[in-house]
């Protein structure tokens, strides 16, 4: 059994428990009182719509629309400004929740798989804990490439006037291509991080056994 | 009328001296004015002056004093003379502050000044002191019909007062409403939690309280008289009749909940799972006195799932079932899932809302009950299908768009239905056909059974609620010396009509003190005038017994007018509306306002200087008037401006006299009459208003232009507007061209 469906037979029709208990700052989803402030400042969903904005997400959350939610992309497009959290006249942590359920539904698989900001976070991650430096080269072709060979082309073409000042500046070193710098103790980065993850592991696991 | 001896005195204070020739004016006062006493004074409201004129009264044997000064509103304690009849010319507020400083105004702003002079001295010959009413009665018990939490809590303030008190109960017990509630809406920090209802601490007062008469199972028979003398039986259980002696009346009759039954789509009636507010308080008190689960009423089994449908067949448009918000369902809401939730969190309990209201501190309350786990779900409930022992619910979720949203297997529903006024008979509904009144279920039945002309009850504002002055006073009734307080007033809850309560009960004191001493109730508080009726005139028509505003007049055998001075608030509507004009106030009267209009100097037609009339309502247009001048906003200075008591004292023949004396036109500056009424006399400027639309024929007959008169609303707010208006008008009838009844 997958932890999706683990957890769905868990909180059967009671979506909102589920986020109590499994999502950061989840207890805060109940005392929303969908004024809609969060999603009239909510600078992102001016420029291009949420599919849900915040209080939507959370009478979503009320309603039990446990696909719907998890499987959105509107918590990805948060960006972390804050203008939300600051002008909730009940003093949401919203920010937090949006990530928090955003995790969460990456957690146990229900994010959409290409969603760009997801993308990208995964490929931060990897390409910075694998050295311990992040390669910046690296990290910009990936993202380029997201989308098959032929846009990674046309992504790298559409840049090239930028790249080329990069490298003319020093900014940017091609030979980072090949391995690229590193720190000193990758080792004991790699042990940080092992521990890491088995802590969380154990706390995760502890709360989805409840 | 031999022994009246007028004295004028001009100001010279303010500017008045600098600005007009007080001298001419004292020789207006004594040639026009015909006033064998007048004097100016360079500070007329000052001790020197006053004193001045208490001198003359003392030795000169001055009776009555025309004072051209400020307005009559102004300097009221300086100009205080309760022994003599008091006549105000207003040179400051109505003619130099709304007038130019110039040397062209300089003769307009004279000739006002001097008509002024002239109309003062004519209305004061035209009045008497007033004396006070003499029919009044010494009764200072209160008579509180209903003992709930209102009629309890205004029984113990008036007693605390040192009134003794009355209580009428119809039921068995007190404690009315609340004492059907398990608990109440929290008033005290932290408003987080339902707390006690407090009934039985005001039951234990009560009884206590040798000041405070009971009489359960009783009702109302027969309401008699006028406040400080009303004579009331009331009915008990065993079918005797006791007569009390009565000062004042408080109405505290409460409020009944919307019937369900006529909420069939949400399963009102339907299933005994469906509940209202009062139904789940029921359930609620059985549960604290059992094991604390509140059951289905059904099956007996413990409620899992509770919803709450707010505004139940309330703030309906269309027109089906209530069409106001109550405004204390939803804190009602909150607390009864409270219940379920203190008792045990893991009780589904979701509020459907549309709007979710919660005054006073209910915004605390609101928040706790959603950090206890309540739902709150904004939707409008399309239908409630009962289903064996559960419900499903069906909603419309207005956040997420969803018209197919729904909660299934619901335990318990219980729908917010609203407060009814318990109001009585409405005495002023169109009369029904027979079918009609067959179809009526439930027949009101009255609550205070007046002996009144007008009808059984007091009369209602809107949606059967018996408020009447919602704008300068919420007690007031259009019964003097009866305040109704709590929900019958409008839709409240407990901590409200507590406060209802108080303020009702020292209205009802202040009320039978008045009495007593023979003077007004609000607005007029204090007044010693009172109508006087010359019966040998009266042609028994009925009119002043049918329009008095509050009911202040019976009909005796023959049907003539019997004046209950004591209820009447002085207003003048019956002065206006009698045709024969035999209805007369002592300081006001047909002829004191006509010996004014006939008083002002009329230039011929070629001396383009028209004459305009302005019969001003005392509350709202003559302040504003006032308050225009305290502006300096300048108006017409062909304008005369007499200050009426309300426009439905206003007499027809006025007008008449108006226009054949030669004015060029009328303004009659009223309140705003209809549903968004700001008369303080309630229908006065609507009585008023009906009378002058008939003005067309009289203004036909005289073969003169319906612009002649004109009917304009003006509220207390209207300072610079209404100087537009005046001068907008005086520019139209230079249109019209003068009168021809001028020079006649």
């Amino acid at each position: 059994m997958s932890a999706n469906t683990a957890l769905a037979e868990k909180y059967r029709n009671n979506f909102l428990k589920e986020i109590e208990e499994q999502v950061e700052m989840g207890d805060w989803v109940k005392m929303c009182m969908q004024c809609g402030v969060c999603s009239g400042s909510c600078p992102t969903n001016f420029q291009s719509a949420w599919e849900h904005p915040p209080q939507e997400l959370f009478m979503m959350i009320r309603a039990g629309k446990r696909e719907e939610v998890l499987t959105t992309t509107s918590m990805w497009n948060c960006t972390s400004c804050y203008n939300c959290i600051v002008r909730c006249p009940r003093k949401l942590p919203i920010t937090h929740i949006m990530h928090g359920i955003a995790e969460y539904a990456h957690r146990i698989g229900k994010a959409p798989k290409m969603q760009a900001t997801r993308f990208f976070s995964g490929l931060f991650w990897k390409n910075a804990t694998k050295t311990g430096r992040v390669n910046e080269l690296k990290l910009s072709m990936g993202l380029y490439f997201k989308d098959g060979f032929a846009q990674g082309v046309k992504n790298g073409m559409a840049m090239q006037s930028v790249a080329l000042g990069l490298v003319k500046a020093g900014r940017l070193n091609v030979m980072e291509l090949f391995g690229g710098h590193k720190c000193k103790d990758q080792k004991g980065i790699q042990a940080m991080l092992k521990k890491a993850y088995e802590i969380e592991r154990s706390r995760k696991a502890a709360k989805m056994a409840g | 009328m031999a022994d009246i001896k007028v004295a004028a005195y001009i100001c010279k204070g303010c500017g008045l001296g600098e600005r007009l020739d007080a001298d001419a004016l004292v020789k207006i006062a004594q040639k026009d004015g015909k006033v064998p006493l007048a004097k100016s004074h360079e500070f007329l409201c000052n001790a020197d002056g006053v004193a001045m004129i208490k001198n003359d009264i003392a030795n000169e044997g001055v009776t009555h004093i025309m004072i051209g000064a400020c307005s009559r509103r102004a300097k009221t304690e300086a100009f205080f003379f309760p022994e003599n009849a008091v006549a105000r010319a207003n040179l400051r507020e109505g003619v130099i502050w709304i007038r130019p400083d110039t040397d062209e105004a300089r003769e307009t702003t004279q000739e006002m000044a001097e008509d002024y002079i002239r109309m003062g001295c004519a209305e004061v010959k035209a009045m008497t002191a007033p004396g006070g009413n003499t029919n009044t009665g010494t009764s200072k018990t209160l008579l509180v019909v209903g003992g709930g939490v209102t009629g309890m809590t205004t029984a113990i303030e008036a007693s605390k007062t040192g009134y003794p008190v009355v209580l009428v109960e119809k039921t068995g017990a007190l404690g009315g409403w609340a004492a059907k509630l398990y608990k109440r809406v929290p008033v005290h920090e932290p408003f987080k939690s339902p707390a006690d209802t407090g009934v039985g601490d005001l039951v234990a007062q009560v009884l206590g309280d040798s000041n405070i008469k009971l009489y359960l199972n009783a009702t109302v028979a027969k309401t008699d008289g006028a406040p400080g003398r009303f004579i009331v039986d009331i009915a008990t259980e065993s079918g005797a009749t006791h007569t009390e002696d009565i000062g004042a009346i408080v109405q505290a009759s409460g409020f009944t909940l919307y019937d369900m039954n006529k909420l069939p789509e949400l399963g009102g009636g339907k299933s005994p799972n469906v509940v209202d507010q009062a139904g789940l308080e029921a359930l609620a008190k059985a549960a604290a006195a059992g094991d604390g689960v509140i059951r289905r009423p059904s099956d007996n089994q413990p409620v899992k799932s509770v919803v709450f449908v707010q505004c139940a067949g309330q703030r309906d448009p269309s027109g089906t079932h209530l069409a106001y918000c109550s405004g204390v369902c939803c804190n009602t809401s909150i607390k009864q899932a409270m219940y379920f939730k203190d008792a045990n969190p893991s009780v589904d309990t979701t509020i459907i809302y549309t709007d979710l209201r919660t005054p006073g501190n209910g915004e605390d309350f609101y928040r706790s009950a959603q950090e206890k786990g309540v739902i709150f779900t904004k939707g409008k409930v399309a239908q409630v299908v009962p289903n064996g022992a559960t419900s499903t619910v069906k909603f419309h979720d207005l956040i997420l768009d969803d018209t197919d949203a729904a909660v299934a297997d619901v335990d318990l529903v219980v729908l917010a239905t609203g407060q009814v006024a318990n109001s009585g008979i409405d005495i002023f509904a169109a009369p029904k056909t027979e079918e009609e009144e067959a179809a009526v279920e439930v027949k009101p039945i009255s609550i205070l059974n007046l002996t009144y002309r007008q009808g059984k009850d007091v009369p209602q504002l809107k949606q059967g609620f018996t408020d009447s002055h919602f704008i300068c006073f919420p007690y007031e009734t259009r019964r003097t010396g009866i305040y109704t307080a709590g929900p019958v007033r409008r839709p409240m809850d407990i901590a409200q009509a507590r406060e209802d309560a108080t303020g009702a009960a020292l209205k009802a004191i202040q009320a039978l003190e008045n009495a007593e001493l023979g003077r007004a109730a609000h607005p007029r508080s204090g007044d010693l005038s009172f109508p006087k009726v010359r019966l040998e005139g009266c042609t028994q028509c009925k009119r002043c017994t049918v329009e008095c505003p509050f009911g202040a007049i019976d009909e005796d055998e023959k049907r003539f007018p019997v004046f209950n001075e004591s209820r009447c608030r002085r207003c003048g509507t019956c002065m206006g509306a009698c045709p024969v004009r035999v209805i007369s106030f002592e300081n006001y009267s047909v002829n004191t306002v006509g010996a004014q209009i006939k008083a002002v100097d009329i230039p011929d037609e070629f001396s383009e200087k028209p004459r305009i009339l302005i019969l001003a309502c005392e509350n709202d247009a003559y302040p504003a008037l006032d308050m225009a001048g305290m502006s300096r906003n300048e108006y017409s200075a062909y304008v005369r401006i007499i200050p009426i008591r309300c426009l439905g004292s206003v007499n027809t023949i006025w007008i008449t006299d108006a226009l054949n004396a030669g004015y060029d036109g009328v303004m009659l500056m009223g309140c705003k009459s209809g549903d968004e009424y700001q008369c303080h006399f309630v229908k006065g400027s609507e009585l008023g208003r009906v009378r002058m639309s008939k003005i067309d024929d009289t203004l036909k007959t005289l073969n003169l232009e319906s612009e002649r008169v004109r009917d304009l609303e003006v509220a207390i707010t209207d300072i610079e507007r209404v100087p537009e208006m005046i001068n907008k008008y005086a520019a139209e009838l230079v249109a019209v061209g003068p009168s021809p009844f001028k020079g006649f």
